[in-house]
């Protein structure tokens, strides 16, 4: 496949994946990784200084659905509305069987009563692999500049 | 508790003086993070911004970061590695202790060879460095006061809560995992009563209760200091079932459980068999000690009703891989994110939410009795008392 065509596909993933996440169907975020995916959200600090610690870590598709039924069942947070805006997609190289990609998001939070807000943004550094028909993240890592973040953050980004 | 202590502006900045900026010990850093000399981070006292930095001499100093000439901050950065500090405006420079090395022009200029300007005779050099303030460095830990007469910190936490301290900071040496930070809408008192207040942990944490990592039925309890300015909650963790102290708490769901339990694997680490320790040190710090996960949170003020929380993740040099694993994967219960923690961020600003236009209402704690005492359980606000006993004579309120 042709990088034109390659590109295409990789820009439908993240359409895809960030409505799932604004639209609330947080069951079908795991199933946007392969089995043993990886979902690390990290600040920008902790990566320029080297240091592994993540804000939100998953090494397994099983314990992206646990995070998702704590979501669901175990956390109390207030409800609001999140809009996630992608842009300057790039594909950077292939590493295996698996093209490394990245992209900007920015995501908009709305909270009751309250005015749309910046709500974090940062890139994503993705590994994407073609498995069983579609195309899914082997790794995504979400590098976040807003380190200082309002609150809390309870839906992954 | 009057509300107001959430939301007067007064009593926030008599805060700043006589609390952070008062007889106090404050937690402004590891000394992982700066291990060598010309090292530098910058931090906050309260609100104060402060540089700690490592000189040549290998000594760790303290200096408020805000120059002696115009008061402008002097270093931007948040991190580095410098032979001294110079303010841009009229560089001013200043070395690793904070001492004034050089004024440009000082001693005036030379025009048609006369000299004019420069700063009057008079001006001493060693007047107006950077604030130095006290430090002191507890196994690793740095701690810095604005009171030059400071007791030691070990007097100042007293021998129970050193013991709880030395628990996890014992000498070896710290490695600093990565920091995460959240900015809470709520008054900076709100952080420490949640870390001192047993009794939610159990009904608002569904998590915590579910996965049996904390609960009221279990070994517990609940220590102070003698002037109750800092506490200590420690427990040890139990299983996953339901049993006759679960009942009470309607966020129990025994039918939860984890498709990847890897979350919780942990290895025993400590020689006590407490798996919980959190402790509260006054007035800026809380110690996390859950399982495995281990953690400084900083409480870093932003007027009276807002504060950030900066979380340290450490763990120790000679931790083996699959010890940090053990950490890094534990560290999901935790921080702004957290399984456990995200709870707390909401309830703290609902809480100060509630207290607008209430101000001359009151809170009610009185869960366990008026007294303040230390506890063998966890269905108390005792040391919610301790802590405001203090605080209103320290404050002079009564």
């Amino acid at each position: 496949m042709n990088l034109r065509d390659l590109r295409f596909e990789f820009e439908e993933l993240l359409t895809e994946y960030v409505q799932c996440l604004d639209e609330g169907r947080l069951e079908e975020w795991p199933e946007f990784f392969t089995e043993r995916g990886v979902y690390k959200l990290i600040g920008r600090e902790n990566v320029e200084q080297g240091l592994p610690l993540a804000t939100m870590f998953c090494d397994s598709k099983a314990m992206m659905k646990d995070r998702v039924t704590a979501i669901r069942k175990a956390l109390f947070y207030s409800p609001r509305y999140l809009r996630h805006l992608t842009s300057n997609l790039k594909i950077i190289g292939q590493e295996g069987e698996a093209w490394m990609a990245q992209a900007n998001y920015v995501v908009l939070q709305t909270l009751q009563d309250e005015e749309t807000k910046v709500f974090n943004t940062g890139k994503y550094v993705d590994k994407i692999v073609f498995k069983d028909g579609k195309y899914k993240f082997e790794e995504k890592v979400v590098i976040y500049d807003t380190i200082q973040i309002p609150s809390l953050i309870v839906i992954p980004i | 508790m009057p509300f107001w202590v959430y939301t007067d502006p007064a009593v926030y900045r008599l805060e700043q003086e006589l609390i952070f900026r008062g007889s106090t010990w404050n937690y402004v850093g590891l000394e992982a993070e700066i291990p060598n000399p010309g090292d530098f981070k910058t931090t906050y006292i309260g609100d104060t911004s402060v540089i700690v930095a490592r000189d040549e001499d290998q000594s760790i100093n303290a200096m408020v970061n805000k120059c002696g000439h115009r008061g402008a901050r002097v270093c931007r950065a948040a991190s580095g590695n410098t032979t001294d500090f110079t303010c841009l405006y009229h560089q001013w420079n200043y070395d690793l202790k904070g001492a004034l090395l050089g004024v440009p022009f000082r001693r005036g200029v030379l025009e048609s060879g006369r000299k004019v300007g420069g700063m009057p005779d008079d001006f001493q050099m060693s007047e107006h460095g950077l604030r130095q303030l006290k430090v002191n460095v507890l196994n690793g830990v740095i701690f810095a006061s604005f009171d030059p007469r400071m007791a030691p910190l070990r007097e100042y936490l007293g021998e129970k809560m050193f013991y709880y301290f030395e628990r996890v900071f014992d000498g070896r040496k710290l490695r600093l995992l990565g920091r995460t930070r959240q900015k809470i809408a709520s008054n900076w008192k709100l952080v420490f009563e949640n870390i001192k207040d047993p009794y939610h942990a159990t009904l608002l944490h569904v998590f915590l209760v579910t996965f049996g990592l904390f609960r009221a039925d279990q070994k517990s309890k609940i220590e102070m200091d003698d002037t109750g300015m800092h506490a200590a909650l420690v427990s040890r963790r139990g299983e996953q079932k339901a049993s006759e102290g679960t009942v009470d708490m309607s966020n129990f769901k025994a039918d939860y459980y984890l498709q990847d339990p890897s979350l919780l694997a942990n290895r025993k680490e400590f020689k006590d068999e407490n798996t919980v320790v959190m402790q509260t040190i006054f007035p800026n710090l809380i110690v996390q000690q859950q399982t495995n996960t281990l953690a400084l949170r900083q409480i870093v003020t932003k007027g009276p009703e807002s504060f950030e929380l900066v979380w340290d993740f450490f763990g120790y040099e000679d931790d083996d891989e699959v010890m940090t694993g053990y950490r890094l994967k534990q560290a999901n219960l935790m921080g702004p994110s957290g399984l456990v923690s995200i709870d707390d961020a909401e309830a703290m600003e609902m809480a100060q939410r509630g207290c607008a236009r209430h101000e001359d209402e009151s809170a009610v704690m009185e869960m366990g009795g008026r007294e303040w005492l230390d506890e063998d359980h966890m269905v108390t606000e005792t040391a919610i008392r301790g802590f405001y006993n203090y605080y209103r004579q320290l404050m002079g309120f009564f």
